[in-house]
């Protein structure tokens, strides 16, 4: 295994609460992980950490090889995030975003790379749009352009398809398996739509309470825990809680 | 340092300008009704048959001094705002921007906006009130070069506050500025003040701007007296708020708050 991501007993604790509890997992390279788990599991704060957003009370994050936050710019220039639930400048148009963030990342020929990237996600035709004038499918699909731009070695994906209708979501799905498998690109991400993760992870890993309570492929956490679905899985994690 | 990412924020700042007139506005409408009725002011003043001193230079050239330092210090705060607003905090934190590409872009708007109002203001107060800004001469550069340095180091301070405690400090953007006026002697000479107020007064560059400023346009000549203390208080002050930000900036990794802060 080449892991692209080695997160050692990674803990972070907000006021004597442990978020993210002494978990400790690897991602190798061109590997689409889930980490799934209920609201309040740790997913948001151990992908922040792992992003340099969040210093991690104790543990060791190594992305690419490199220590974050000790090397947050050189990492960052080969990472990226997308999530419906942050947003990009309402009063600029989805191609001034987009060459601004084109600018920040380095990207070279940043013109042509939109262009595709547009036309990839079916948003060419609104290339002169004010952001804010776009309905929320389509600025998750921005999202996913900018987290595209540098093309990311990997790409750590905050529920992609929440906000998108059943149509535009396997459209995204469809489009992000074709270019993980074209560019060998490492996934990350995290959703609440059990039955997506069962079809797209190699592998899962599902936190409660700060905690890894299961990791491996879908098919050897339901074998583990004699659930017939992830659904299944997590209704009855989130039962517990 | 990377010139390709401080021009990629810079643009973020520039796109907004072209399209929103409020912002465009901005620049221009509160400094020229700021201009409109202090000239007024001293024109009535200048007629009291008293033996002033030469009371529109004093007023006119205080007040665009004062917008100079005032721009300069917003364009940091309001374009660390604007991405609060905007709920882009993260997407610009998660890309290899560092702090100090951050706060450069930042500087640069500022050196933008002040160059764009000041022109302004410059030719209204020559072309209504006759007042030539320029008859400083070159003194008029390392006045309006402390300005700046102080616009950027009360802006960076601002920031730093408002990433500490969050939306709800974001009203000193506006205010903090304001908290100098009264002891930086703008309108008046720093004698006028209570003698324990002075000395605080002495300890900000924005004081010994507008005393400098005074002297020279009463044909005092440049003060290097004043100029060395604005430009040491400043120095200091920019490392001790740069510094700030850094902590300010360590706080919010460690307690989460760049998730926080978008609201």
């Amino acid at each position: 295994m080449d892991p692209v991501l080695k997160v050692t007993n990674l803990t972070k604790v907000f006021n004597g609460l442990r978020a993210v509890d002494g978990i400790s997992f690897e991602v190798a390279r061109g590997e689409i992980v889930g980490v799934l788990g209920p609201n309040g599991a740790g997913k948001t704060t151990t992908i922040a950490m792992i992003l340099g957003l969040l210093t991690p009370t104790a543990g060791t994050i190594q992305v690419l090889g490199m220590s974050m936050p000790q090397e947050r710019q050189r990492i960052l220039a080969r990472v990226n995030f997308s999530s419906p639930y942050v947003a990009m400048p309402y009063n600029l148009t989805v191609l001034e975003n987009l060459l601004v963030f084109a600018h920040l990342y380095g990207v070279q020929a940043p013109g042509k790379k939109i262009r595709e990237l547009l036309e990839i996600f079916g948003l060419s035709t609104h290339s002169h749009q004010l952001t804010g004038r776009l309905s929320s499918g389509e600025a998750t699909r921005l999202g996913l352009v900018k987290a595209l731009l540098n093309d990311p070695e990997i790409l750590f994906l905050d529920e992609p398809t929440a906000s998108l209708d059943p149509d535009a979501a396997e459209h995204v799905r469809q489009t992000l398996l074709r270019i993980q498998q074209e560019r060998g690109m490492t996934l990350v991400y995290t959703s609440h739509n059990m039955q997506e993760v069962e079809r797209l992870s190699h592998r899962i890993i599902f936190l409660h309470r700060g905690r890894i309570i299961a990791e491996g492929s879908p098919a050897e956490v339901l074998r583990r825990f004699q659930q017939e679905s992830l659904e299944q899985l997590f209704l009855e994690v989130a039962r517990k809680q | 340092m990377s010139a390709k990412r401080i021009a990629g924020l810079l643009l973020r700042h520039l796109y907004l300008y072209r399209r929103s007139l409020t912002r465009m506005l901005e620049v221009a409408y509160w400094p020229v009704m700021d201009l409109l009725v202090w000239g007024f002011v001293s024109l009535y003043i200048a007629q009291v048959p008293a033996k002033l001193p030469p009371v529109i230079g004093f007023f006119l050239g205080a007040m665009i001094f004062w917008d100079i330092f005032y721009r300069a210090q917003q364009a940091i705060a309001i374009s660390f705002l604007e991405d609060v607003w905007a709920r882009n905090l993260i997407n610009l934190f998660i890309t290899p921007l560092s702090v100090g590409e951050f706060l450069t872009a930042t500087m640069i708007l500022g050196i933008l906006k002040v160059t764009v109002t000041s022109l302004l203001l410059v030719v209204l107060a020559l072309s209504l009130y006759h007042f030539n800004l320029f008859h400083l001469g070159l003194s008029l550069i390392p006045l309006v070069a402390n300005l700046i340095l102080t616009g950027w180091w009360v802006g960076i301070l601002t920031t730093g506050l408002i990433l500490r405690f969050g939306q709800g400090a974001e009203s000193l953007a506006w205010a903090l500025a304001f908290l100098f006026q009264p002891f930086s002697a703008v309108f008046y000479p720093l004698s006028v003040l209570p003698p324990l107020v002075q000395v605080v007064g002495w300890y900000l560059p924005t004081t010994h701007v507008f005393e400098g400023m005074r002297q020279i346009i009463a044909g005092g000549g440049l003060s290097w007296a004043h100029l060395a203390w604005a430009t040491g208080l400043n120095v200091i002050y920019l490392f001790a708020a740069m510094g700030i930000f850094q902590w300010a900036m360590a706080v919010a990794r460690r307690l989460g708050l760049l998730l926080r802060v978008e609201g």
